[in-house]
């Protein structure tokens, strides 16, 4: 299936955090070998050069290694992985609390809500 | 390694007062998925031909893996033209056949295979077949090829969005890492993330040459958004 990327990002820039996603969700578990890059790109409908860019750029950040003769992998450093989700957590929080603001909400009353709906999810 | 294609001070007129190309220089390094776009009638087309040998330049001159176009070219340029020219009587198997004769770096059993995974017959007569599955044959033949460069006159223009994206893949899947492809089009939003890098056709000229992210970086807009508004008629 072709990945959804959007139109004003660059696109490696795209793969890289669709990448840290798998990583963070355990689509990809520590240590997991990755599929080659021909096969990546093919995946997400992308330019073979562009996914090794992306994959290059997460290894610069130490979150893939590659090993000469056997491929790519997912870091095994787990303290790395929880990191990043926290920081992705948070980075949905702020975005969060920004379009709850931009409703005119204050902050009782987005946590009433908060509240409501995360009781309405244990329910269902 | 020297780039796989190289055009200098490229012009062509039909003799009409009108200049087809004027004036371009451009040149492509190995190894990557070219663009070619430009609104009608700008002269991807011309430039195609050239390349191909099928016209020859007014002025300037084109050097394909350090040769002029001609036979030994020929050997390393896999080519899909944009009209169809296969005899329509002939059966899918006569066109391997073909090919194969024509063609040292066809390989029969890629071409087979992805037949194959197209669930057409090699006894199907072209005739038989719909356009769509006939531009889908087409390029099969010219991407079983080991070739060194691959243009491709809009591979995707007649075909439904579904075969468009199997068309997509096949060209991802089968050129080698070495190769380089060119292909024109005016379906940019359909192709662009596939492309290393685009180039602008406009009056027979070349307006732009980046690749997709250096234009959305500095644009901070696609490619497709881009052509738009360079071409805003």
């Amino acid at each position: 299936m072709t990945w959804n990327l959007d139109n004003n990002m660059p696109i490696y820039l795209q793969l890289m955090e669709r990448i840290q996603r798998d990583i963070i969700s355990g689509r990809f578990g520590p240590g997991d070998k990755l599929p080659s890059v021909r096969e990546l790109a093919v995946e997400a409908a992308v330019n073979p050069n562009t996914m090794q860019k992306a994959l290059s750029e997460l290894e610069r950040g130490g979150l893939v290694y590659s090993q000469r003769t056997s491929g790519r992998f997912i870091t095994e450093d787990e303290e790395l992985i929880k990191e990043l989700k926290k920081e992705q957590a948070e980075k949905y929080l702020v975005e969060f609390m920004e379009n709850m603001r931009s409703l005119g909400l204050k902050e009782e009353e987005i946590r009433a809500l908060f509240e409501d709906a995360w009781k309405g999810e244990k329910r269902a | 390694m020297k780039p796989i294609l190289e055009c200098y001070g490229l012009s062509k007129t039909y003799g009409n007062g009108q200049w087809a190309l004027s004036n371009l220089n451009l040149s492509l390094e190995r190894g990557q998925i070219v663009g070619l776009l430009g609104p009608n009638g700008s002269g991807k087309t011309t430039l195609i031909k050239l390349i191909n040998d099928l016209l020859t330049p007014t002025e300037g001159s084109i050097q394909i893996d350090g040769n002029l176009p001609g036979i030994e070219t020929k050997k390393i340029v896999s080519y899909l033209p944009e009209r169809t020219y296969l005899t329509p009587s002939w059966k899918v198997r006569d066109l391997i056949f073909y090919f194969e004769d024509f063609y040292e770096d066809f390989r029969r059993d890629r071409a087979q295979q992805m037949l194959e995974a197209l669930g057409i017959g090699l006894h199907a007569r072209l005739r038989t077949l719909s356009k769509g599955t006939r531009e889908k044959v087409q390029l099969v033949m010219v991407m079983s090829r080991d070739a060194s460069l691959y243009i491709l006159d809009e591979p995707i223009g007649g075909v439904d969005p579904a075969a468009r994206d199997y068309i997509l893949n096949t060209i991802l899947t089968n050129y080698n890492e070495n190769a380089t492809i060119l292909l024109s089009t005016h379906l940019i939003s359909d192709i662009e993330n596939i492309l290393d890098r685009v180039i602008f056709l406009q009056n027979g000229q070349i307006v732009l040459n980046a690749t997709v992210d250096e234009v959305r970086v500095e644009q901070k807009k696609s490619v497709d958004m881009l052509f738009r508004e360079v071409f805003r008629c």
